[in-house]
């Protein structure tokens, strides 16, 4: 046996990495959180690394799974060796295909990384619902329950397929494995050879289809033969398990490492076990492990290969003196007699017969969208086997407390072995801490004879998001699935988080704390919370403290306190000597940071050799002497759901909320986003009346919706705040109102794009505009009583605004406030402008993407509503079926309103003619309209309310639907142009009134940046490393194609005046209309802060076009066409060279890189002249006389 | 007719070569240049100062975001090798090698001590022919003196002499209190050549939206007065060769540069404004009045009119410009 080498990989690369090595064609496509498979894959391929036959594998990125899964079933009809990557939503779009792939016998395995499937609730993290989902398939499943696992079930599952011809689903948990970093050994080449058969890989290619040796697959078959061919395949099922078995013996011959399809671990005459799958598994071998200890008669059944089940083999690994079994699922099939694991056991010892008539089994479930299960749980479970009639059909993890299933767990409860070092770091995403943890645990897995492991929790927020690191180290393979409870080390990198959450909560006494912060040695304890001191002093911690900012400004590093934090932490734990561990920093820092220059490298080795000088250990007082009490997690006056609910989720306390307190349907409130104070910007834009010229622009850009203006009467400011700003108006038609521009700080993301927007400068000093960044500190007090101030200032009556002119729209009130979206981010301006313009009237669809995670992901939501209470009503149903679902909204509402209608003439008489009249002439295309007709149908409703027949309630039912609703469809350029094509197709070819608007980043932006249709050429994307070769679709023209779309494309940077009007004709357009935005977007590297700038540019550079198809205009004899935009101005090039995404081409290719270019400007330059000439063809004969 | 000079210890056919500038960045610009007759190419400034900014904006925008969400832990591929250093430039220099027959002049500005000496040993193994340091550097820092900035220059210039044996030429800038003074001491740190003189680029103000931006000027003809007056006063003071540039653009200009002292002469704005063709058409005009007043080589005018051979010394100094003060100034009605 070959001895081989540890590494230190998570399970996605540690999959890919077989994957990689056993096929010919990969095809993928994104979905969190098996993307990192796929993306391996294309970076190998791109560097041209080969498999194990010495072939650069080719990896094909598909429009959707469903694609990926059609071109993976045509590459292995054709005799390629395939594979793919994918979970969740994915894999049930790959269903049809697999079993296509599963009827012809076609081997090949899918590598999984299991998450939960959508139901009430989108959720990216893991469960079995997804490949539980794919049980009717016939594939054969292959569950790892570890990384080590992971990489070694990847190369059984290739070898078991090609060995039965049985497709294998091979999974593991979507982040628990898929993202957990571990010390393993991978297979290496020598092993793979000995374990394919090439023989094997002969009959596969034999089986591909060629005209040389022609046969036909696929046909149709009828009552007499269809039947009996399904039951020709039953021996390749009956074999297999069997195979499965076998394959894992010879793996261990070569590796060491045995496995069994079902493997027992337990007492010999156990009489409680629990059977489970998955990487909780090993949660429960840890726990009955300590459980046998203490002479627990339990055990545990580890399942491997879920299909085919091999009952016999099953049965066989259970101990015969086994009296009750709980099997755990990580799934919930509502309303089914239990889950399917539990429903697989109970068929199974039934089948039996008499060995386990006597057996309970109780089915129980766990770990849902990654719910934590540990060893309390565990220990709660085989207690329940106790019971005299233990419960069934329960649920461990969480408090149920509606149907009663959850099962009581002693949270105290700890397996945690005190040979293990457990250290956990709070960090921000921005900050790099979890980039310094990885680093920590390569160098610790490398340098020393440590196993390592490394789980990393992330918030939902893409700006200001938390980032808490668990790492783990210690001399035995480290196997505990779950998060760290009882911890050595905290390490807190942002002095912040210790007034928002218990940072200290899991360290153990004797522990050590590590902060960073920006108050010196003296003045330090005096900064803390009281909980934090409390802390310090009764659990004896030792305490040191480090400014790693002032060290990383003073290095030229920023904000990025990685390495110096990292430093710190190897100084305090003890793990290496302090010497060695930073000459192990400083390599690892070449190694890192080698290919992005030396300049880069300096400065990470100055921060290093400044870092330990800095580094200072508090000696901590005896007695408490802060009075700082943390703060809410949401202010009072809250509404009851905000602070009960919603407030524990910000708090971080989720985990601890019970059934009852969560909707059972998936339906939440909106306007909450405005109660989570998130105060995550230093610097915020404090405004400058004496220099505004009140032209709207910053609210417009604004991302966040933090920048509001009104306009008022001036009696409203005798009880302002002293601070309170205001001035005259400058609209004529107002004058004597006081205008204000005001800045809710706590939500301001301190982006700077509304500074970079505002076009008025101050006459004297230049540099001074009317809004500027200040420090926001100081002015937290202060601006908080003006913004609550502000928001008791009416807002300006809808109906004396001009909504053509910006700085009169922009006094609109936003119904889109306070996303959680990118700093800067390029999309969220459009959606807080439609909001604006028709948020009292919207219904949005919104596509999975970045438009639904900070639209919608919990805790909160920027949809918001007006005094009223009125505002977009939102909701996501998939990420491929956006456009049906948006016009399944349109066609219900028209039937509603179709409903109301009739029924308002059927009782005329009752409610008398005048309302009705007033109903149905008045005109709902303007805001008067539309307030005429909300008077009206209150009028309305209040008649009703007094009839109070049963046809008159029924109209009262229907009478909201007269009014005027506005349908959106919204999601990006992944949904549009590529995995929503189709239904979008269909739905502009439908002509029914919907707004759909496409906020066009030109890449995947939520799941990292992959390539989509709306890449442009030059750019590099993941699965477009070497720069993408292929035109950017032109969705507009296709659309345009059907003549009755209105089809405008917009990018609001570069025309805001274009982009609002567009906005007004597309709602105003009585039938479909599609809305190409430019959005920029942190996937582009820029700067955010100027990336409006970028978007002039772009457009000047003709890389992005400005028009808009407005089909009513053929009536009027004219061009539908209008080109707003004019030629390029200036060279791509210099656009090009703004955006890392086409210079980083210039960087690594730059051969390619100016080919490109030129290639770029040569179809842009005939697409330009393309509309010229559509936007040039006279149409007067096709004026329409009225 | 013999047209060829030396500068930096080669034979050139001409004494026309086209100033450091972004159209020598293609070699197909440079194949034309060498058709048009030019003697040499100077390659555009390779920039210290900017391949660092392009690697930390370049790492800047490859960290950024990242390992923030957990769906997009990284928004870029993880790029194998980047040329984050001077290799684009370095095979600039290979690949002119390779493809044209004339001496291939490099050009470097450098941001530190390091970088002027690594990369200039970089530029010699990648085969140039010579090299140009391109001193550029606007002192805002008013407390550093004059003389710790002339020492900069000068340490500079020894530095790079000791890492390399390549023809070294200094682009100077004339804004020093002693221009003589200081060119000696380039040339005693090392200097095989003087430019004379560098432009320093001044942004404009754009009075729409009252901000800076960079403005590109031409050189003007006027502006060669400057080169021509230096180039007299040092010719044969200073052991040392000369290269004219700035503000010329015909074969008067060459001329006039060659008779004060210049080995060559340089010209940038005039190709942009002409095209690379007009190498050629200096050329032929140069030939043209070298036939028409009988010179038979560049040798035989090169420093005639220098201020130690020509007929009025003192015009290169200051009675000149009370001379010329005086005879041009505007009489009042």
């Amino acid at each position: 046996m070959k001895q081989e080498k540890y590494v230190i990989l998570d399970a996605n690369e540690a999959v890919a990495d077989v994957a990689y090595r056993l096929n010919e064609i990969i095809s993928i496509y994104p979905i969190t959180p098996s993307s990192p498979m796929a993306e391996w894959a294309d970076t190998w391929s791109a560097r041209k690394r080969e498999n194990l036959w010495g072939t650069v594998p080719e990896v094909v990125e598909m429009q959707s799974e469903g694609g990926a899964a059609g071109a993976l079933h045509g590459a292995l009809q054709t005799g390629a060796l395939s594979t793919t990557f994918t979970a969740s939503q994915g894999l049930l779009l790959m269903l049809p295909n697999l079993l296509k792939i599963v009827g012809e016998l076609t081997p090949t395995v899918l590598h999984i990384a299991a998450r939960t499937v959508a139901t009430h609730a989108l959720s990216i993290f893991g469960d079995h619902s997804d490949v539980m989902a794919a049980r009717f398939t016939g594939c054969s499943m292959l569950a790892a329950a570890s990384v080590q696992e992971a990489a070694d079930m990847a190369v059984i599952a290739h070898v078991f397929s090609l060995e039965s011809r049985i497709p294998v689903l091979h999974f593991f948990d979507g982040f628990r494995t898929s993202h957990e970093v571990n010390k393993i050994h991978t297979v290496n080449d020598d092993s793979l050879r000995q374990l394919i058969s090439a023989e094997k890989i002969k009959e596969h290619r034999q089986r591909g289809l060629t005209p040389e040796h022609p046969v036909l697959r696929g046909t149709a078959q009828n009552p007499d033969v269809f039947f009996q061919a399904r039951e020709a395949a039953n021996m390749y099922y009956e074999n297999a398990p069997e195979i499965a078995q076998q394959v894992m013996a010879k793996f261990a011959e070569l590796t060491g490492r045995d496995y069994r399809i079902f493997e027992y671990y337990g007492h010999a005459e156990a009489e409680r076990v629990i059977v489970i799958m998955g990487s909780a598994a090993v949660t429960v071998q840890e726990t009955v492990k300590l459980l046998l200890e203490q002479d627990e008669k339990v055990g545990v059944v580890l399942v491997r290969l879920y299909r085919p089940f091999a009952v016999k083999r099953f049965v066989a690994a259970l101990p015969s003196t086994v009296k009750k079994i709980a099997v755990l699922d990580r799934t919930k099939e509502s309303g089914s007699s239990g889950e399917p694991l539990y429903l697989d056991c109970v068929a199974a010892l039934h089948e039996a017969g008499k060995t386990f008539f006597e057996t309970e089994v109780v089915g129980g479930r766990y770990g849902l969208s990654s719910k934590e299960f540990t060893p309390a749980m565990v220990k709660a479970v085989f207690e329940n086997l106790t019971a005299e009639i233990p419960k069934k059909h329960f649920t461990i993890g969480i408090h149920d407390d509606i149907s009663g299933s959850s099962l009581d767990f002693d949270p105290e409860f700890s397996i945690e072995s005190a040979a293990v070092f457990r250290a956990v770091f709070y960090g921000l995403g921005s900050d790099g801490t979890v980039g310094a943890n990885k680093n920590t645990i390569k160098i610790i897995g490398e340098k020393t004879n440590n196993f390592v492991q490394g789980y990393f929790v992330y918030d939902s927020k893409k700006s200001g998001s938390i980032t808490i690191s668990h790492l783990r180290f210690g001399k035995q393979q480290i196997r505990a699935p779950y998060l760290i409870e009882k911890s050595n080390y905290v390490g807190c990198h942002q002095a912040a988080f210790l007034e928002q959450r218990d940072v200290l909560e899991t360290i153990i006494s004797g522990g050590t704390f590590l902060l960073n912060t920006h108050y010196d040695v003296e003045k330090v304890w005096h900064s803390l919370p009281r909980i934090t001191q409390e802390q310090l002093i009764r659990k004896k911690l030792s305490f040191y403290v480090i400014d790693a900012e002032k060290i990383s400004k003073q290095a030229g590093m920023g904000r990025r306190i990685n390495t110096i934090m990292q430093v710190c932490f190897f100084a305090t734990c003890g793990i290496l000597p302090r010497e060695e561990a930073i000459e192990a920093i400083k390599d690892s820092i070449h190694k890192t940071y080698g290919n992005k220059g030396h300049s880069v490298v300096d400065k990470n080795i100055k921060a290093v050799e400044m870092t330990l000088a800095h580094l200072h250990e508090i000696s901590v007082p005896e007695k408490v002497t802060s009075c700082l009490e943390r703060r809410n997690a949401v202010p009072e006056g809250a509404p009851d759901f905000v602070r009960n609910v919603l407030g524990r989720i910000i708090a971080g306390k989720g985990e601890s909320l019970p059934v009852s307190a969560l909707p059972a349907d998936g339906t939440f409130p909106t306007n909450t986003a405005r109660w989570e104070k998130r105060n995550i910007s230093s610097e915020v834009p404090v405004w400058d009346p004496e220099v505004c010229i009140q032209c709207g622009k910053c609210s417009m850009v604004c991302p966040h919706g933090v920048i509001r203006a009104k306009v008022y009467d001036e009696y409203f400011l005798q009880k302002s705040p002293e601070n309170f700003l205001s001035t005259e108006v400058r609209e004529k038609s107002w004058k004597g109102k006081k205008y204000t521009l005001q800045i809710s700080l706590e939500d301001c993301t301190g982006c700077g794009i509304c500074v970079d927007v505002c076009p008025a400068k101050n006459k004297s000093v230049t540099r001074l505009k009317a809004i500027n960044m200040r420090p926001s500190l100081s002015l937290r007090e202060q601006e908080v009583e003006n913004w609550n101030f502000f928001l008791s200032l009416p807002e300006m009556d809808r109906r004396e605004i001009d909504a053509d002119k910006i700085p009169q729209q922009q006094l609109q009130q936003p119904l889109f406030e306070f996303s959680g979206a990118c700093s800067g981010c390029g999309e969220t301006p459009y959606i807080k402008l439609a909001t604006q313009l028709f948020g009292d009237r919207m219904v949005v669809a919104n596509a999975t993407g970045c438009s639904s995670i900070y639209g919608a992901n919990l805790p909160t939501t920027p949809y918001s509503q007006n005094s009223e209470g009125r505002g977009p009503a939102w909701s996501n149903s998939l990420f491929e079926d956006n456009a049906e679902f948006g016009l399944g909204f349109r066609i219900s509402l028209d039937q509603k309103k179709i409903m109301a209608e009739k029924l308002l003439a059927q009782l005329t008489q009752k409610v008398g003619e005048k309302i009705v009249s007033a109903i149905m002439k008045v005109d709902q295309s303007n805001e008067a309209g539309i307030y005429e007709q909300r008077q009206n149908v209150e009028i309305l409703k209040e008649t009703l309310r007094k009839i109070n027949e049963a046809e008159t309630d029924k109209l009262l039912e229907l009478a909201d639907n007269l009014l005027r609703k506005s349908v959106w469809i919204i999601g990006g350029d992944g949904w549009a142009y590529d995995i929503g094509f189709g239904g979008l197709d269909h739905v502009l070819a439908s002509g029914r009134n919907v707004n759909i608007l496409v906020l066009d980043t030109e890449v995947y932006s939520n799941t990292g940046g992959q390539t989509s249709k709306a890449t442009p050429t030059g750019a590099v994307a993941k699965f477009s490393a070497g720069g993408k070769e292929s035109p950017k679709k032109d969705l507009g023209l296709i659309a345009m194609s059907y003549a009755n779309v209105y089809v405008a494309s917009v990018a609001m940077g570069a025309n805001d005046t274009h982009t609002l009007r567009t906005f007004i004709e597309a709602e105003a357009y009585d039938g479909p209309s599609l809305i190409i935005a430019y959005s920029h977007c942190i996937a582009h590297g820029i700067n955010m802060t100027t990336a409006m700038q970028n978007q002039k540019k772009l457009v000047n550079s003709g890389q992005w076009q400005l028009y808009s198809y407005h089909p009513d205009r053929f009536a009027e004899g004219i061009n539908p066409l209008r080109m707003v935009s004019k030629p390029a101005q200036q060279s791509l090039e210099e656009y090009f060279h703004l955006e890392n995404r086409f210079k980083m081409l210039q960087k690594s290719d730059p051969e390619t890189a100016k080919r490109l270019v030129r290639k770029s400007e040569k179809v842009l330059k005939e697409r330009r002249a393309f509309y010229e000439h559509l936007a040039s063809r006279n149409f007067t004969d096709m004026k329409q006389d009225n | 007719m013999d047209l060829s000079t030396t500068y930096l210890g080669m034979k050139l056919r001409s004494p026309i070569i086209p100033a450091a500038s972004p159209l020598a960045e293609e070699i197909d610009n440079i194949c034309m240049m060498e058709d048009a007759g030019a003697a040499a190419v100077i390659l555009p400034s390779l920039f210290e100062e900017q391949l660092l900014s392009e690697s930390n904006s370049l790492h800047h925008h490859l960290s950024y975001g990242t390992d923030s969400s957990p769906e997009a832990l990284s928004y870029f591929p993880d790029p194998a090798d980047l040329n984050l250093g001077p290799e684009e430039y370095l095979k600039l220099i290979q690949q002119a090698k390779v493809t044209v027959d004339i001496p291939i002049i490099a050009s470097l500005n450098g941001d530190t001590d390091g970088g002027w000496v690594n990369y200039a040993r970089q530029i010699e193994n990648a085969g140039a022919d010579a090299l140009e340091l391109n001193i550029y550097a606007i002192q805002t820092n008013m407390n550093l003196s004059g003389e710790e900035v002339e020492a900069e220059y000068v340490n500079i210039v020894k530095n790079v002499r000791s890492c390399t044996s390549l023809p070294l030429a200094v682009k100077l800038t004339p804004f020093f209190t002693n221009l003589g003074n200081m060119a000696k001491r380039i040339v005693e740190a090392g200097a095989d050549a003087l430019v004379l003189f560098n432009r320093f680029q001044q942004p404009d103000i754009d009075l729409k939206n009252l901000s800076l931006y960079p403005h590109y000027l031409p050189s003007r003809p006027f502006e060669n007065r400057l080169p021509l007056t230096w180039i007299g006063i040092l010719y044969k003071r200073l052991a040392v060769d000369f290269a004219a540039v700035r503000g010329l653009e015909t074969a008067e200009d060459v001329l006039k540069m060659l008779m004060v002292g210049a080995n060559v002469t340089m010209m940038a704005s005039a190709i942009y404004k002409n095209g690379i063709h007009h190498i050629r058409t200096v050329e032929q005009d140069l030939a043209r009045w070298m036939e028409e007043n009988e010179y038979s080589s560049i040798a035989q005018m090169r420093g005639s009119m220098s201020q130690l051979n020509c007929e009025d010394p003192s015009a290169f100094e200051r009675t000149q410009y009370i001379r010329t003060a005086t005879t041009h100034l505007p009489v009042l009605p």
